[in-house]
């Protein structure tokens, strides 16, 4: 895929409006509401930024618990996930939802899942159901729900009924506290996918050029009618599971050589080598971004609580 | 009118409510061949394959992919064949489809529906004979119906497809050949008890495969002087409680049947319900008539010992109705 400035610019303010974000989430735990089970994605945020840059307006995306960037990134405002984290009745979902459940149906997010692999059925149903429109349904996992009956049933169905999915696993090594090695004896998702005739693809996830022009193709191969296809984007979480976890799992040098392929820095190195930014441009992204943020948060604080009346509503529809 | 049984109602409600609203889907193991009990046989060839879906054995799955549908605004029918397997799909119906429009504070609707076959009587063993009502009706966000004639088989059904919500319609695979006369098929509503029987003495309220039962033990407590009214909620969830309260009230005293084992079942709920509204009312506390604590044995002798009928109702009911009203 072809790049310009202004296509530069727009995978690096999400790039950096998720590292941002989740900072002030790591940072905020505890204040105002905002707790709970937390996932955070930094390290991970080149995955969500090439995605939201390729999805189109029939499509839809699930994604799975650690999914701030990916309803961020689809165009979510960051105020209102701010408010669903925090509890409050501006939030995305009216603060019934919470980290783990953020739903933004105007911009084609059907949702986050806190079942591992779980949100892989549902995105096969909303493949088929969007299909005559053109859309295709794409669903992000982690490698630890490669493991899950639902990824494999899923293969194999989505296969049978060539149905348009674009399955995105952010292989990120670890399942929870366990390394991969301990779950399974299979290095690469994607391979998998050869058992089921799926189109399958790795790729380094924190080059966010290379997971654009991977998940581009991948979403050609199903929107064409040509059946599902697996992404597979090697990556690195550089905090905990969830915000409490202490990670002692994992060796100080691992951290520190993924510290090094940090894909926010990376980009802003590869965006300005490549003439597409200025590091005047770099700068001024970081910092008119997280003004932007801290706006956004103070207004997510000023955010009401949810009324007590509304604990019975929205059980049905 | 003509003779219809509960089965051919039930196919036959499928194919109007897929005649009527394209966005209806039929989901399931062997769907398109009918299914082991023929729910599902024609409409492959009325609708195509591409509305009557053959999936693999796959349960959790395609629970999921049918919540995936409803989501995006089709109205999935999934079927399970024995409801034994619904532990299977479990997960997806309750953490996806049931808890879709709360967590997403009413931005998504799921207008998903689940039938099953339940019950006991056939000698199918432990694993395809179970009642799991209880489990369905624990989980906010999921409706129940459990018909017990053609005509509310086929009228909740439809109800349940035109509905917003995830609706399970648990069918009693022993009430699949009963016969009844039934003109035209139509809604029924959810959320309306029928009462099959007025009566004056006793309130007895059953499900399913027990609502025969309790009217077969009704005509026998006729000759102990007792006058039973015998009231069908088809649906639990919504309950219509008004229904059986105003009816306790009147008769004094209440005995509730239903097939699944007793403990944490539905009956305990109801009780529950009745003696927090109408413990004035009450003459004797509130009986319960069920299977005991086991699972669903294959041996005829066993599983007729097992499965709950008109005789344990008619005692249960000589319980609870004090002498002097007989």
């Amino acid at each position: 895929m072809t790049m310009d400035p202004g296509g530069a610019r727009r995978l690096l303010e999400r790039m950096t409006l998720i590292r941002a974000f989740e900072e002030t989430v790591q940072s905020s735990i505890g204040e105002g509401g905002l707790g709970g089970l937390v996932h955070l994605s930094i390290g991970q945020e080149a995955v969500a930024a090439a995605l939201a840059d390729v999805v189109q307006g029939a499509d839809r995306v699930y994604a799975g618990h650690r999914a701030h960037g990916h309803a961020l990134a689809l165009g979510a405002e960051p105020w209102r996930v701010m408010a669903e984290l925090m509890g409050k009745a501006d939030g995305l979902c009216r603060g019934k939802g919470g980290s783990m459940h953020l739903v933004d149906v105007a911009h084609g997010f059907f949702g986050a899942t806190g079942v591992v692999g779980g949100n892989i059925p549902l995105a096969l149903g909303t493949a088929f159901a969007i299909r005559p429109r053109g859309g295709v349904a794409v669903v992000v996992f982690g490698d630890g729900a490669a493991q899950s009956g639902y990824f494999h049933e899923s293969l194999n169905i989505a296969a049978l009924w060539r149905l348009p999915v674009v399955l995105v696993c952010e292989n990120n090594g670890y399942a929870e506290f366990t390394p991969r090695s301990a779950h399974t004896v299979v290095e690469r998702v994607a391979r998998h996918a050869e058992t089921y005739g799926v189109r399958a693809s790795t790729v380094d996830g924190n080059d966010v050029l290379a997971v654009r022009d991977a998940a581009a193709a991948s979403l050609e191969h199903a929107r064409g009618g040509a059946g599902p296809a697996l992404l597979e984007c090697l990556t690195y979480r550089m905090r905990g599971h969830y915000e409490g976890d202490p990670a002692g799992y994992r060796a100080a040098s691992e951290v520190a050589d993924w510290r090094e392929k940090d894909p926010v820095a990376r980009f802003g190195r590869v965006a300005t080598e490549r003439g597409w930014l200025s590091a005047a441009d770099v700068a001024a992204i970081d910092r008119d971004v997280r003004a932007m943020l801290a706006q956004a948060v103070d207004r997510a604080r000023r955010s009401p609580d949810p009324q007590a009346s509304e604990l019975t509503e929205d059980v049905h529809g | 009118m003509a003779e219809r049984t509960y089965i051919a109602a039930l196919r036959e409600a499928l194919a109007l409510e897929m005649r009527r609203d394209a966005t209806v889907h039929v989901i399931g193991e062997d769907v398109a061949e009918g299914g082991p009990f023929g729910a599902t046989k024609g409409l492959a060839e009325e609708f195509g394959r591409g509305r009557v879906l053959d999936t693999p054995i796959s349960e959790g799955t395609v629970m999921g992919m049918a919540t995936g549908m409803a989501l995006a605004g089709l109205r999935p029918v999934v079927e399970i064949m024995f409801i034994d397997f619904l532990t299977l799909a479990m997960d997806q119906l309750v953490n996806q489809a049931a808890k879709a429009c709360y967590m997403s504070g009413g931005q998504l609707a799921c207008p998903l529906v689940v039938r099953t076959a339940a019950g006991a009587g056939r000698r199918y063993g432990a694993q395809h004979s179970q009642s799991l009502e209880a489990w369905l009706m624990h989980v906010p966000g999921l409706k129940l119906a459990v018909p017990a004639t053609a005509a509310d088989a086929a009228g909740l059904l439809m109800s349940a497809i035109r509905d917003d919500d995830p609706v399970v319609v648990v069918e009693h695979k022993i009430l699949y050949y009963r016969k009844e006369m039934l003109d035209v098929l139509e809604p029924v509503p959810l959320g309306r008890a029928a009462v099959r029987r007025a009566g004056r003495d006793v309130t007895i309220v059953a499900t399913a495969r027990m609502v025969d039962e309790a009217l077969a033990a009704a005509e026998t407590l006729r000759s102990d002087g007792i006058d039973a009214e015998v009231i069908d909620p088809r649906t639990l969830v919504p309950l219509d409680l008004d229904t059986i309260v105003s009816s306790v009230r009147r008769t004094r005293s209440c005995v509730i049947a239903h097939e699944a084992p007793l403990r944490g079942g539905i009956g305990a709920e109801l009780a529950a319900l009745v003696q927090e509204h109408a413990i004035d009312s009450l003459d004797a506390p509130v009986a319960r008539v069920g299977a005991p604590d086991v699972p669903v044995p294959a041996a005829p002798a066993l599983e007729d010992a097992y499965i709950p009928g008109r005789a344990a109702i008619a005692a249960a009911v000589r319980g609870v109705v004090s002498p002097s009203r007989r």
